[in-house]
């Protein structure tokens, strides 16, 4: 995959290309409502979700305000399991680290698991510079990656794509991967979704090593959990002699029995499912295999140094926040310049990135706060809250000069009563002149909408008139 | 090693707000949800459950009526005599190679424990149920699930399993969403998942 | 009972005539409202875009200026979420008793019916804070359902934010504009002659895309329906 997020523009300008373009208006349109009712009903199903949900944040809450004791704990539950633990303090380090033990096996292809641990620390390019190829084998990871794509959802990051577009891109590039695409295919779901069966089949059956991430790791047990629906994780995790998982440190959660409250909050939240198909659980080498855990840092332990934005290391990454947004619903995922986009990537990406460019600094306002996402968070992170205080900083930062001076020459008004009635006042004499078109950035709002004249009485100078009377 | 100083180091100095006396369990987590609740008859909804994503459920017919017939099928050790009667079997002793195992018709297996309220059968590797590849491979998985481990809720059954041994979940034949939404059932694990309870 | 009105900054600005249909309408319900000059803004619009020390003033003042009252009314969801749910975030302890206007009525006041007459298909948009945050829930609903000759009817996805969210509008205008033309969409296929809702500031970004488009259909703010009457209409 030579695609890359690298040097994206800023979120409105990325966001507006993608508002022109109907067929993906359409695409995501489609996916995210089915999606949104799906969840809506699977949910609604289980009585007692709010208290699940209370449990999730708190658990959560539980392991970040001790993570340093729950990840000495994990590490040794693996390593008595016979499991190897390594410690990344960046994506080159957790690349490097990833790079050495698939050397060590002699192999030169690996299986991969939808994980988005490595795609954040960009590990398939990594390992395509030493030689190894890197096979995406979840479905929508698999169009993404024979697209030349990138991903543009959590859960289904080929959302942005319909099924015309993936046959044409199966035809197109699957033979240069391995097993060419029938002669015959179709556009039929059913049939891509064979095309795909055929295409990594005799690849997983004599893969030799396997890399995944994980949706938890349990410290208590050192045990790791993969919720997937294809098998695919199955084959990744199971068949190869080598397993690979690279971990974000925040994915603990405290013990075996707390899985209980995660694997009822993710399928139903993600999917909308009662359970998803398929859930593999292990705890270090299992049945032969060699397991080595890379827990990777990369800015996680920035986030947890912010006691506001902490929460967002609570994400258990269902991508129920993408569904409902209507900004990513209008933006799509490319927009927001990262594998995390929707609402947790608005709050998630600066946070472990920085404010370094346009585009991250731009992210807090990709937002109206409309609160539709902390509403479907099962672990109820509170993301316009976030929202707010990255705001905050991106202000304090002065990174935006003309709007700080408008914005204070606004408080001056607004802090005195006589100065807002004496602004009414002018502007209700000349009301007349009111602009169809306004100027500078206010431009933004007349391109497609009348502004109302401002009435010739304010409402405090009326009250006061009657008030005389 | 230096890494994992460094980590440890700045989760510590991140945490500097946390009080130093504070241990995990100072840190409320309401146990409010359910461990279990009133509902229809376990058998019923599990039932319920597995039509609900189209597996093929037999109650009370014996297991070799069903697995004779099937080609030839991969047997676990552990499993019991009675259900092989007549049933085309292969042993994995020595163990089979992946591409061994997609050469098999299918797979008959037991399992560990049964959830009702989301279908979901969990195999832990113990008696009838062997490695993970065993019910991976093959393209048709015949499960059998005795009444006495299904129960009704997630909680319930995480109580029953042993963290240490390696867990399939598993809620349905292999599918995806991941073409426009769209639910195609059949990918990657068995396309056929069939589940005869005793 | 003493009732303080909260008018915000923009219905004293722009929609003046939102303030004196919530006066009409508490002193039709028995309320004896005072408007506390010294009000000004809650300072929604700084702390929203990130100006927390140019909002602190404002909110200090808000604390300060509406104290003592028996119950402070606001009619906008908005502000009243911004006074309630977010002064804390600035260290600033909110009056107390504040109310967005269809709580107020229903659960203070206990009144569903106010005596209003509006002889018009309406529909309504329940805006964001007052949905999420306020949690109002289908107060403004009930209250509309029981307008004699009302037609209340039903909006397509009604919880779909709008695409205002204040200076949102102008630094994402794009995405802004098209949730706008799909909630625009939902409306013109109700029918209706009138769209309602409890933040003006909503209704000026639907209603200017509806004016720009000459959709025909008008925007009102709840107050003003029920301020209505059959010897006083709106």
């Amino acid at each position: 995959m030579s695609s890359t997020f690298v040097g994206m523009p800023s979120f409105p300008k990325a966001a507006s290309r993608a508002v022109g373009n109907a067929q993906l208006r359409h695409n995501l349109h489609k996916a995210t409502h089915t999606i949104r009712d799906k969840r809506a009903a699977a949910v609604a199903e289980q009585p007692d979700w709010d208290d699940l949900r209370a449990a999730g944040a708190a658990l959560k809450n539980r392991v970040l305000r001790h993570l340093d004791l729950y990840l000495e704990q994990l590490e040794e539950a693996v390593q008595r399991a016979g499991g190897h633990v390594h410690w990344a303090a960046d994506a080159a380090e957790a690349n490097r680290i990833v790079l050495s033990l698939v050397r060590a096996t002699g192999e030169t292809e690996v299986v991969k698991v939808k994980s988005m641990a490595t795609q954040e620390i960009g590990l398939n390019e990594a390992l395509a510079e030493e030689g190894i190829t890197a096979y995406e084998t979840d479905l929508a990871e698999l169009i993404v990656q024979l697209g030349d794509d990138l991903p543009s959802h959590i859960l289904v990051p080929a959302i942005h794509r319909n099924r015309a577009e993936i046959r044409e891109i199966f035809q197109r590039a699957m033979a240069s991967w391995g097993r060419p695409a029938p002669a015959d295919l179709t556009d039929d779901p059913r049939a891509l979704a064979e095309a795909a069966r055929l295409h990594l089949r005799e690849r997983f059956l004599s893969a030799k090593v396997g890399i995944s991430g994980a949706n938890f790791a349990v410290a208590e047990t050192g045990t790791l959990v993969v919720l997937e629906s294809e098998g695919n994780g199955r084959m990744c995790l199971t068949l190869p002699e080598t397993l690979i998982s690279v971990v974000g440190i925040e994915k603990l959660v405290p013990t075996w029995q707390d899985l209980e409250v995660f694997m009822q909050l993710l399928p139903r939240s993600s999917t909308g499912e009662r359970m998803n198909p398929y859930t593999s659980m292990w705890t270090g080498a299992t049945e032969g295999q060699e397991f080595h855990l890379v827990l990777l840092d990369n800015g996680r332990t920035k986030v947890l140094a912010d006691t506001v934005g902490r929460q967002a290391l609570r994400c258990i990454r269902c991508s129920a926040c993408l569904n409902v947004c209507p900004v990513y619903e209008r933006a799509g995922g490319h927009a927001y310049g990262s594998v995390y986009p929707g609402p947790i990537g608005a709050i998630l990406t600066p946070q472990l990135r920085g404010f370094g460019s346009e585009l991250d600094e731009s992210l807090p306002y990709a937002s109206t706060l409309c609160g539709a996402c902390y509403d479907v968070c099962p672990v109820a992170i509170n993301i316009p809250e976030v929202l707010l205080d990255l705001r905050a900083k991106v202000a304090a930062s002065g990174a935006h000069k003309g709007e700080k001076l408008a914005m204070a020459a606004a408080r001056r008004v607004l802090s005195s009563p006589g100065l807002l009635g004496a602004s009414q006042r002018t502007a209700g004499r000349f009301r007349k002149l009111t602009p169809r078109r306004l100027p500078g950035p206010l431009s933004a709002w007349t391109d497609t909408r009348d502004i109302p004249a401002p009435p010739p009485q304010s409402f405090r100078d009326w009250w006061a008139s009657r008030e005389e009377k | 090693m230096a890494s994992r100083e460094t980590i440890l180091a700045r989760v510590r100095s991140a945490l500097a707000d946390v009080p130093s006396t504070e241990t995990p369990d100072d840190v409320p987590v309401p146990r409010d949800y359910q461990h279990t609740r009133p509902g229809p008859d376990l058998v019923e909804l599990f039932v319920d459950r597995l039509m609900d994503y189209r597996a093929v459920v037999h109650l009370d017919t014996p297991v070799a009526e069903l697995a004779r017939g099937r080609g030839r099928l991969m047997v676990p050790p552990g499993t019991p005599g009675e259900w092989l009667s007549g049933v085309d079997v292969a042993r994995d002793d020595p163990p089979l190679t992946a591409t061994e195992l997609d050469h098999l018709d299918g797979v008959l297996t037991g399992c560990a424990v049964a959830i009702a309220e989301t279908g979901t059968i969990i195999l832990d590797g113990g008696p009838a149920q062997g490695r993970r590849a065993l019910t991976l491979v093959p393209d048709h998985h015949l499960c059998v699930v005795h009444r006495e481990q299904i129960v009704r809720t997630v909680p319930e059954a995480l109580q029953r399993l042993d963290p240490t041994r390696p867990h399939t979940w598993i809620s349905g034949p292999s599918a995806t969403s991941d073409i426009e939404l769209d639910r195609i059932e059949g990918v990657h694990g068995p396309r056929t998942l069939e589940v005869a309870i005793l | 009972m003493r009732v303080a009105l909260f008018v915000t900054c923009v219905n004293d600005t722009l929609f003046p005539g939102t303030g004196r249909a919530t006066v009409r309408l508490l002193e039709r319900l028995g309320c004896t409202v005072e408007f506390p000059e010294a009000q000004t803004c809650c300072g929604q619009m700084h702390f929203n875009t990130g100006y927390r020390e140019d909002a602190m003033p404002l909110a200090l003042r808000v604390g300060e200026v509406f104290s003592g009252y028996d119950a402070v009314v606001m009619p906008s969801g908005s502000c009243a979420a911004m006074v309630r749910e977010w002064y804390p975030a600035l260290g600033v302890e909110p009056p107390s008793g504040v109310y967005e206007l269809s709580e107020f009525l229903v659960d203070v006041l206990k009144v569903e019916d106010v005596g209003a007459y509006f002889p018009h298909s309406v529909t309504y948009h329940p805006t964001c804070h007052s949905l999420r945050s306020l949690r109002v829930e289908d107060r403004p609903s009930k209250l509309l359902s029981a307008v004699r000759g009302l037609t209340l009817l039903p909006l397509g996805g009604a919880d779909e934010c709008c695409g205002f969210g204040g200076t949102f509008s102008l630094k994402n205008p794009a995405v802004s504009a098209a949730m706008c033309t799909d909630k625009v969409r939902h409306v013109l296929d109700t029918g209706a002659e009138v769209l309602c809702a409890v933040d003006n500031s909503c209704l000026v970004h639907i209603g200017g895309t509806m004016r720009r488009e000459r959709a025909g259909v008008r925007v009102m703010h709840l107050a003003q329906i029920l301020a209505s009457t059959e010897g006083n209409p709106a």
